[in-house]
């Protein structure tokens, strides 16, 4: 982790994973998200900043449709996953989130065993043939959040029961063992303490072998610490996309330098 | 310099006066009505249970009764169609001789004649003699001894409602009877004790008091409760998902919530006269049938699940559906794998209060007719199943206290208590359920 800042990463341009062309979102009568545009690419971690209202979180719900849960929500342009629009009317936004697994500001196991959260995806999607598979699917999930040594001998206790940093990355866990492509995350580490941020962080960074991340942070040392790619909201609008270490030492544009120096925000 | 509030922190201003006044008024007018509240529970309590408990004792004459066989069994051979010949008018003369045999035996002076001195017992007393031997036809000949329900008046003489002063105009029972009474009380042949044919009989003629029972509308209860159950839930539970997770906000749906809100509020008669007119003369279903009684009370019980359904889904917080949800659940999975679970609580709590309403309920049910006079003890009564006419508790209570007689009074006071008690155990349940099942995010 120490070894790991914003100035020493290296930046190798990776394949593009998701690919968002003049997006607009609209809550009702306001306009949320102003024509982004974007490329999101595999085995990288993004951050998205930006100050409170900015419309980062509602655009990082965009990727995997969870704002189709709100009546009121509307989206144009298009977003294609691998090529793939996934608002084409074709596309099943369940399948979708299978594919995009997401992670949550605030932890939020289901009141069941640390072994049946992470099951639970896996189960609905028949992903294990047989009990076997399954253990064998929750304990590399379990490893990939990790957080399996901790909890292996106590699989069958409830997950509320763990540690603030210990539910998030259970509920890590249970989003990677879909087997998505893409895992979002949205502020993961805002309520915990510094320690499990750590760890999380360390997480993220081991995460980034396997997927595509995308995470939204209020926390402009979190996007430093972890991410390759950055991208500055501001009022909807996206101000500027590139490399992490580009953004913290030399913006370009005047608004991203305010924000990051804090004179805005 | 005069300070802005006052010229020191430690003398209160008149202003701080007048507003402590008016604090320590207001918690006074809180009391004063909480201790006004309390007093009517308890003043409602202790009448309920003064005037109610007395149905729960009844006064029995124990007696040797010879079961003559020339009487019962002209034929001598056991022939059960023979032995039903006689009815509970042959059966008298036996009693009277049962009567006059005690009370010759005991060596208690009475100018009454057996008619009379056979008088203290029950109606209900050769109805008794007669099941009995037809069940048993072998004990003809033997003697036998039986327990029999003593009439009302005497029953009233033992639990102090009737004394010698209000029999006066009174043809069914006579002063020389009390004395007799008097003596048989002291031999121990009258006692009065623990009835458990109140809580499990069924309904008995206006004649006949002390042989009424709660079991029978207890039934007829308990079979509106089942239909109830079956409908209003499973309705209830499916409508109020469909509208909290499923149903698009909009005109239509804001009038059915603002409508179900309504139909909480409406009177309980309504439905009684909605249920006439729909499920007896235009479906023609049978009257006082506990089915047309449970259909009418689901009406009535449907928007209190619901509403109380609602509430418990919107309870579950959001983030347990987006963690559903991000998994890759469907909407439905995301329902009934999750939130449904952790409704389940609060769902339960409402339908047992739902059917603790509908179980006190009385005003539709007589509108439908759910007052049938049922005599038969169980188990006869409960093969009748759904659709035969039934009583329900509150209406037999009702029923009771409608009567001429007092002892049907007491009888209604006793119901009461029955049915307070059945409702208090399924209170006390939803609040167990509450309490246990409770979660805390």
């Amino acid at each position: 982790m120490n070894d790991m800042t914003a100035m020493d990463s290296t930046v190798e341009t990776q394949r593009t994973k998701i690919a968002a062309n003049s997006v607009n979102v609209y809550y009702g009568d306001s306009h949320a998200i102003k024509d982004v545009n974007v490329e999101i690419e595999d085995k990288t971690v993004t951050a998205f900043i930006g100050p409170s209202g900015c419309g980062k979180s509602t655009f990082l719900r965009c990727l995997n449709r969870m704002n189709d849960t709100i009546d009121i929500c509307r989206v144009t342009g298009d977003i294609l996953l691998e090529g793939e629009d996934i608002y084409d009317k074709r596309v099943d936004p369940v399948q979708l989130r299978a594919q995009v697994g997401m992670v949550f500001q605030k932890p939020n196991p289901f009141p069941k065993s640390i072994y049946d959260n992470v099951a639970y995806g896996p189960r609905i999607h028949g992903l294990a043939k047989n009990k076997a598979e399954l253990d064998e699917i929750v304990e590399k999930s379990l490893r990939r959040g990790a957080i399996w040594d901790e909890v292996k001998d106590r699989l069958h206790s409830p997950g509320t029961g763990l540690s603030g940093g210990q539910q998030q990355r259970l509920c890590i866990a249970r989003a990677v063992a879909t087997e998505p492509e893409v895992l979002l995350m949205d502020e993961p580490c805002s309520a915990l303490d510094p320690i499990a941020t750590a760890q999380v962080e360390e997480l993220i960074d081991e995460l980034r072998e396997n997927y595509s991340v995308v995470i939204v942070t209020h926390s402009m040392q979190q996007a430093a610490r972890v991410s390759q790619k950055t991208a500055f909201f501001h009022l909807g609008n996206l101000v500027e996309f590139g490399p992490t270490g580009q953004i913290f030492t030399n913006p370009e544009d005047p608004r991203t330098e305010s924000y990051i120096t804090g004179r805005i925000g | 310099m005069p300070r802005k509030h006052g010229n020191s922190l430690l003398e209160l201003t008149d202003r701080t006066k007048r507003r402590n006044a008016a604090e320590a008024r207001f918690k006074a007018y809180g009391i004063a009505a909480i201790a006004v509240g309390l007093l009517m529970l308890v003043v409602l309590v202790t009448t309920i249970f003064s005037k109610g408990l007395g149905a729960f004792q009844q006064t029995f004459i124990t007696l040797q009764v010879e079961l003559l066989e020339e009487k019962l069994d002209k034929n001598g051979n056991r022939d059960l169609d023979d032995i039903k010949k006689v009815t509970t008018f042959g059966y008298a003369p036996i009693i009277r001789n049962a009567v006059e045999t005690k009370v010759t035996e005991l060596g208690v002076e009475t100018p009454l004649k057996g008619k009379d001195m056979a008088g203290l017992l029950s109606k209900d007393a050769a109805a008794t003699l007669r099941e009995f031997v037809i069940a048993n036809p072998d004990e003809i000949g033997k003697t036998v001894e039986f327990r029999f329900l003593a009439q009302s008046r005497v029953d009233g003489y033992l639990k102090g409602r009737v004394s010698r002063d209000s029999i006066e105009n009174d043809k069914n029972i006579s002063a020389e009877q009390l004395d007799l009474v008097d003596a048989l009380v002291a031999a121990d042949v009258i006692e009065k004790t623990f009835n458990l044919d109140f809580i499990l009989g069924a309904d008995a003629s206006d004649a006949r008091p002390e042989a009424a029972g709660m079991g029978v509308s207890m039934l007829g209860s308990l079979f509106m409760m089942f239909v109830v159950l079956a409908l209003a839930l499973p309705i209830g539970v499916a409508a109020s998902i469909y509208l909290e997770e499923f149903a698009p906000q909009n005109w239509l749906t804001d009038i059915i919530e603002v409508n179900i809100s309504n139909l909480a509020a409406v009177p309980s008669i309504v439905f009684g006269i909605l249920g006439l007119a729909v499920f007896i003369n235009y479906m023609h279903l049978p009257t006082s049938a506990p089915l047309v009684g449970g259909l009418v009370l689901t009406l009535m019980t449907l928007p209190t699940i619901i509403i109380s359904t609602r509430a418990s889904l919107k309870a579950v917080p959001p983030s347990i559906r987006d963690a559903a949800l991000g998994v890759g659940a469907s909407k439905m999975q995301a329902v009934f794998h999750h939130v449904l679970p952790l409704a389940a609580p609060g769902i339960l709590t409402g339908t047992i209060i739902g059917l603790a309403q509908a179980l006190g309920e009385t005003a539709p049910l007589l509108l439908i007719g759910m007052v049938g006079f049922i005599a038969s003890n169980a188990p006869d009564s409960i093969a009748s199943g759904l659709l035969s006419p039934n009583s329900a508790m509150p209406a037999q209570i009702y029923e009771w206290a409608k009567r001429a007689d007092p002892a049907f009074y007491e009888r209604a006071w006793g119901g009461i208590i029955i049915l307070l008690v059945f409702l208090i155990t399924m209170n006390t349940l939803a609040v167990i359920l509450r309490r246990r099942f409770e979660r805390r995010w």
